[in-house]
């Protein structure tokens, strides 16, 4: 047993982490009840912190007057794909910095180390053009392309930490038993690592599904916009229509919600491992 | 290429998580053929990552000490460092410097105490600790664009729940006009931040503290130390590592991230949130891309300075107290 805890001690404790969820929570909890009053109560006062009836005019108003389904789709499609590409490019990069000593090994990490350290933004502009002469402005594609580049990095990293606890002995019988190495990775090491690899998409899926910058800077088009673009111009437009932009917020919110569910263990374990290793 | 199947020897400082290194496999050379397989392996995260993130970061250098704007592109010619100068006269520039001093170390403190707080608490076991982990992590997953919304709703003048809830609890008496006043607008996006980033501390500090093992705390109870002394002198030296690098990123990352502020004023009002990056964006979306390229220069020019000068300061000038495995 280590340090006993007092009765009083663990009241302040429990009073402090409840506070903390209470803080956390709110916000979420707010958003959601705004996006589910009718217009007219939005604005009523005193607010409402429960609502007596809960309304979908807010989530019909927003479909009707954009194209929501359209930017929920397109986000779905560029996350989805961006982060499948992000992570079997990474899995492969990992495996050979995990497994293997070579003489630029150092450089390499060091190279994606340092696109933590400066955010992609910062290149805006030069981005805007390179993708201006690749023809790829304005393009779901090339949205892609882009995402699939920043995620790299800290995938690798984070695959890197997972494929150390497993055992090179393993794709080594593998390999005896006259696998080659594509398939004795694919065959394998995937299967045994599967959560982790879950985890690392989940993660690169989240980043990509709230990335803004680019996607305002690279799509201007409304069929290929993605979610956050959208809902940067409904905050550029001079009065926000507060209750569509809840409902676009919750609709937002949710699908980084259930993937975080599943895989926050994992991500966290992923992350604090490459960190603290590192 | 030599390629040798070794495993680098774990770094020092904190230890893992326990998690067991791989044994150290036999040396040993390998053939042409593997190494083609592997350089194979490595080629299309190299691609990707110098032509989309490594190409367009050069070629913005090179853009900052240019004259490149889009809306007039007939002379691109080098003006050495005029961009720079243009900035440093800018008063506007000079105001987004001084709000971006206030945002870090604002943001930054407050998410230092709590998170470390927090950390210390989830440090053992307790029923519902997983789901609880679960739920207050979870902001960390929402982008800051988004979080920004969120609290541009609640700091709302007129319908805001935050003025109504300091009504009801009598800290004011009549509403705040959070986001339209100078005076308030940053305070609000530093609760925001605050709000957003207290999760990463905590996250990061809990896996340092459960690298340091009961032993230590065993010890220290039976020699009869109390709760700060143990604070003090146990579990800070054990994860110092840590927290130093984690304060040098949060620092940077706060410093790089105006998603945020984007979301919640927009700068506004009068500019007076807008902090460097965000009014780099601004200033790329102007289509300024010499100038923009200049302040990113500045930005990464300064965080790198930072970054060695921190470093150097925090690194133990008497070795480091051996942590018990």
């Amino acid at each position: 047993m280590i340090l006993h805890e007092t009765l009083a001690g663990r009241i302040a404790k429990f009073t402090g982490l409840g506070i903390c969820l209470l803080f956390t929570v709110f916000p979420l909890y707010w958003i959601l009840v705004t996006s589910f009053k009718d217009p007219g109560s939005i604005f009523a006062y005193p607010l409402k912190y429960w609502p007596s009836q809960f309304s979908l005019e807010n989530y019909r108003g927003l479909f009707d007057q954009s194209n929501f389904g359209v930017f929920i789709g397109n986000s779905l499609i560029v996350s989805l794909v961006a982060a499948a590409l992000a992570t079997v490019v990474s899995l492969l990069a990992a495996y050979v910095l995990a497994r293997f000593e070579f003489v630029s090994k150092g450089a390499v990490m060091g190279a994606f180390l340092v696109t933590q350290m400066i955010p992609g933004f910062i290149a805006l502009g030069s981005l805007y053009i390179l993708m201006t002469r690749m023809y790829l402005v304005d393009s779901r594609w090339g949205l892609v392309l882009v995402y699939v580049a920043i995620s790299i990095p800290l995938c690798t990293v984070m695959l890197r930490g997972f494929f150390e606890n497993v055992p090179a002995s393993l794709e080594e019988a593998a390999m005896v038993d006259g696998c080659s190495r594509l398939s004795a990775l694919f065959r394998v090491l995937v299967p045994v690592m599967t959560p982790g690899i879950a985890a690392s998409f989940i993660f690169n899926f989240v980043n990509c599904w709230n990335e803004l910058f680019l996607s305002v800077t690279l799509l201007n088009s409304d069929e290929n916009k993605t979610v956050p673009a959208a809902l940067n111009g409904f905050i550029s437009s001079y009065n926000i229509d507060w209750g569509s932009m809840s409902a676009a917020a919750a609709l937002s919110i949710i699908p980084t919600m259930i993937l975080f569910a599943f895989a926050s263990r994992y991500i966290v374990e992923g992350l604090t491992a490459g960190a603290v290793k590192e | 290429m030599a390629l040798t199947e070794t495993e680098r020897p774990a770094a020092g400082g904190t230890p893992g998580k326990g998690v067991p290194r791989r044994p150290v496999g036999n040396r040993r050379r390998f053939t042409g053929r593997t190494a083609l397989v592997l350089f194979l392996f490595m080629l299309p995260a190299i691609v990707f990552v110098g032509l989309f993130t490594y190409y367009p970061l050069l070629s913005g250098i090179q853009m900052a000490f240019r004259n490149y704007n889009l809306n007039d592109l007939s002379d691109t010619s080098w003006v050495g460092l005029d961009n720079f100068r243009t900035l440093v006269g800018d008063e506007m520039f000079r105001g987004t410097v001084r709000n971006s001093l206030v945002w870090v170390a604002g943001s930054l403190i407050p998410q230092f105490l709590i998170g470390f707080t927090m950390a210390l608490w989830l440090r053992r076991r307790f029923r519902f600790r997983g789901a609880y982990q679960a739920l207050v992590f979870f902001p960390w997953a929402v982008s800051g664009f988004l979080i920004g919304i969120l609290f541009r709703w609640m700091f709302n003048g007129e319908f805001g729940v935050v003025n109504d809830l300091l009504m009801k609890t009598h800290l004011i008496d009549t509403p705040v006009p959070w986001l339209a006043d100078a005076k308030y607008a940053m305070v609000a996006v530093i609760v925001a931040n605050v709000w957003y980033g207290v999760t990463f501390f905590a996250i990061m500090i809990l896996a340092a503290l459960q690298s340091v093992p009961d032993e230590l705390y065993e010890a220290s109870a039976i020699d009869g130390a109390g709760k700060v002394r143990t604070l003090f002198s146990i579990t800070i030296p054990s994860i110092r590592t840590t927290l130093a690098l984690t304060v040098l990123l949060r620092v940077i990352w706060i410093f790089n991230s105006p998603e945020l502020i984007f979301g919640m004023t927009g700068g506004g009002p009068a500019n007076e949130t807008h902090i460097v990056t965000s009014y780099m964006i601004q200033v790329t979306q102007e289509g300024d891309y010499g100038r923009a390229s200049a302040m990113g220069v500045m930005v990464v020019f300064v965080l790198l300075l930072f970054a060695v000068f921190y470093l150097l300061a925090i690194k133990p000038r008497t070795p480091r107290r051996k942590v018990a495995r």
